[in-house]
């Protein structure tokens, strides 16, 4: 069984006048493990599809099973216990709490799941320890650089052990060394068994991920392995 | 490292899902209170101006309840001082509202009725009838001005509900015979011989020597404004040659039987029109006051005093519920992507519904507290004026409101909240 499944998903945005067809029947399968880069130029659709992966969304028509649910016709609450259980966010804009520490940003989704505050504190902290920031703890996102926020996010994202990483142009807002730093933290998380999805459209950061995925015009263009990994990794 | 991270995982997960309903509720409540907080402290002084209708509808609310509980607990403590089988024969009505002239020209009642009414009447059982005046009280150096004397027989002790502390009250021989005798209040045995035991000694009243024969017991303040142990009673006819020009009395009629009371407002009446010489055709030129009467009068007190309150209570409290409805607009709105976060990382409706619900009862909780602060300090300045009294339901009735305000005015905001679409408001900068 799948991780992901679409099958024929097509999402309309109607804007009264004109219909705007964001996705135009969209099949497509990811394995757990898998490492997949979903590439494609602005209005191609492809934060259309995230938004439908990630479960912030739902498709107009057409079926998205997660772990062999049907999650296209859930509704927002039903919605909103998926993504807590499911999916880990990781945003270009980082979207942390301005006025809440490191530490209170990574235990956010533990709270929504209900889980009591010493292991909540104990498991945000180990998270924390995860991506390199058990010494800033208490720091508040604004006393953090950008590579050291986006770490904090990627905590929050694996803190409830979700099934899917999703990042949105993760390194979108970083300078070239944190953004280096940002995908090589991705590369250790999928090696340690998580399925990572990221969502770009740099070939350089594409690369990283072991299957490229192309959208143009709301449909899959190309679907491929990458198979000069090794290559691209080290040029 | 990463294997037991896993495996512990998994444990974690089964406590997490079997905790979810149980604590979960209980966190997410912990995890608003936070919010609401610091959300609050980060807006100081928004949320205290925000506060303002509010604070000012409880103080109002408040200072309304304290004044009608302080007036209710005085009036019924004072109550037994006009016991409800005691009929009061006087030339005015108790609270007789717009007949004022009617009244002013009626003939006084004189004190030779008493002794009529206790002859003829067979419902009473002890007449007394006083007459009023206010003079200087001297013992040794210590002195008092502005004393009431209360001119009366020796049944005024059966009518007044009052008892001798020390002594005795004036006797039937002294009043007849019009004996220089005196019975002095609680007050009055404080202020002016202090240690001294009063019996015996000579009280001068208007020049005059009296001799103290009693002390009545504390009786404390009629209504809780009008002291009534700072008053003196002398033998009426002693009295009426100290103040002659003074004839108006009150005849205090107290009756056998609570239950023959309309039987025994008819006789008195027919008695004092007999005293009188009404024609039949002519209306009553006297009144036959009752406790009942008195009750009426506290009622329309409070009456009004409840209807300016709440009339001020409900105003600012409308206008409180719009402000705090208002700032809680801006916060959703400044909030957006705040409200996105917590909605991509697994915050039901429920959950931002209840955020916002809980942030504005605390600005207008915080708004009901300082009203009760308030309320309490101005209660000192009210209880110069009007009785006043905090019981412990008065302030939970002022919380409870002011929470019932937040509820009133943030529902509409936080359902506005917990409908924010996550992908727009995640794009929203």
């Amino acid at each position: 069984m799948p991780l992901i499944k679409l099958e024929n998903v097509v999402k309309i945005y109607d804007l009264g006048a004109e219909k705007v067809y964001a996705l135009r029947g969209i099949n497509l399968e990811i394995e757990k493990g898998e490492y997949v880069a979903i590439m494609g130029p602005s209005g191609s659709g492809k934060s259309t599809l995230m938004n439908i992966i990630g479960c912030l969304d739902t498709p107009t028509s057409g079926r998205y099973f997660l772990n062999g649910v049907n999650v296209s016709d859930l509704d927002d609450n039903e919605l909103a216990r998926i993504r807590n259980k499911e999916i880990g966010f990781v945003f270009q804009m980082f979207n942390l709490l301005p006025r809440a520490d490191a530490l209170h940003n990574v235990e956010l989704p533990l709270i929504y799941a209900g889980v009591p505050g010493d292991l909540r504190k104990k498991m945000a902290r180990e998270a924390l320890e995860q991506v390199g920031l058990g010494d800033r703890l208490h720091h508040k996102p604004n006393e953090l650089s950008g590579g050291q926020r986006q770490r904090v996010a990627i905590a929050r994202a694996l803190v409830n052990k979700p099934s899917i990483i999703l990042a949105d142009e993760p390194t979108g807002n970083l300078d070239t060394k944190s953004g280096a730093e940002i995908l090589a933290l991705f590369d250790e998380l999928h090696s340690k068994g998580n399925t990572i999805i990221l969502v770009t459209h740099e070939v350089d950061v594409a690369r990283h991920a072991h299957r490229i995925i192309r959208i143009r015009d709301g449909m899959i263009e190309s679907d491929e392995r990458v198979v000069d990994k090794i290559i691209a990794r080290k040029g | 490292m990463k294997g037991s991270w896993i495996k512990s995982s998994r444990e974690r997960d089964k406590i997490k899902r079997k905790n979810f309903m149980a604590v979960g509720f209980l966190l997410q409540l912990q995890e608003s209170l936070k919010i609401a907080l610091q959300s609050i402290w980060a807006h100081k002084l928004r949320s205290a101006l925000t506060t303002l209708g509010v604070v000012i509808g409880i103080v109002s609310v408040t200072l309304m309840n304290m004044t009608i509980e302080g007036l209710g607990e005085a009036f019924r403590s004072s109550i037994s001082s006009i016991g409800a089988d005691v009929l009061y024969i006087q030339k005015w009505a108790w609270f007789a509202g717009e007949d004022w002239w009617k009244y002013r020209n009626r003939r006084e009642i004189k004190i030779s009725y008493a002794k009529d009414i206790k002859e003829r009447s067979t419902y009473a059982v002890a007449v007394a009838p006083t007459v009023f005046n206010r003079s200087t009280v001297r013992f040794g150096s210590n002195s008092m001005e502005n004393i009431i004397i209360v001119g009366t027989t020796d049944e005024f002790i059966y009518t007044a509900g009052a008892s001798v502390e020390i002594g005795r009250f004036m006797s039937e021989v002294e009043v007849k015979a019009e004996r220089p005798v005196c019975v002095i209040g609680a007050e009055i045995s404080e202020k002016l011989f202090g240690n001294v035991n009063p019996i015996g000694r000579d009280l001068k009243i208007a020049g005059r020597t009296f001799r103290v024969v009693g002390v009545l017991e504390k009786q404390g303040k009629f209504l809780g404004l009008e002291s009534l142990d700072d008053r003196v009673y002398i033998p009426i006819g002693q009295f009426m040659r100290m103040f002659p020009w003074r004839t108006g009395a009150t005849i205090a009629v107290k009756i056998k039987n609570m239950d023959e009371i309309e039987e025994a407002i008819e006789e008195l009446r027919g008695i004092m029109r007999t005293l009188r010489r009404l024609k039949p055709w002519q209306e009553d030129d006297f009144s036959v006051n009752r406790q009942e009467l008195l009750l009426n009068a506290y009622n329309q007190t409070v009456g009004v005093i409840g209807a300016v309150g709440l009339g001020i209570t409900v105003l600012s409290l409308i206008v409180g519920s719009i402000g705090i409805m208002n700032i809680m607009f801006v916060s959703v709105k400044e909030r957006t992507r705040e409200i996105g976060i917590r909605k991509a990382v697994g915050a039901t409706q429920r959950v931002i519904l209840m955020q916002f619900l809980i942030e504005a009862v605390m600005i207008s909780s915080l708004g009901g507290v300082i009203g009760l602060i308030f309320a309490v300090i101005l209660g000192f300045i009210v209880d110069q004026i009007l009785p006043t009294s905090l019981p412990l339901w008065v302030v939970f009735l002022s919380l409870l409101i002011s929470v019932i305000v937040g509820i009133v005015s943030g529902i509409i905001p936080a359902y506005k909240a917990s409908k924010v679409d996550p992908v727009e408001s995640l794009r929203y900068e």
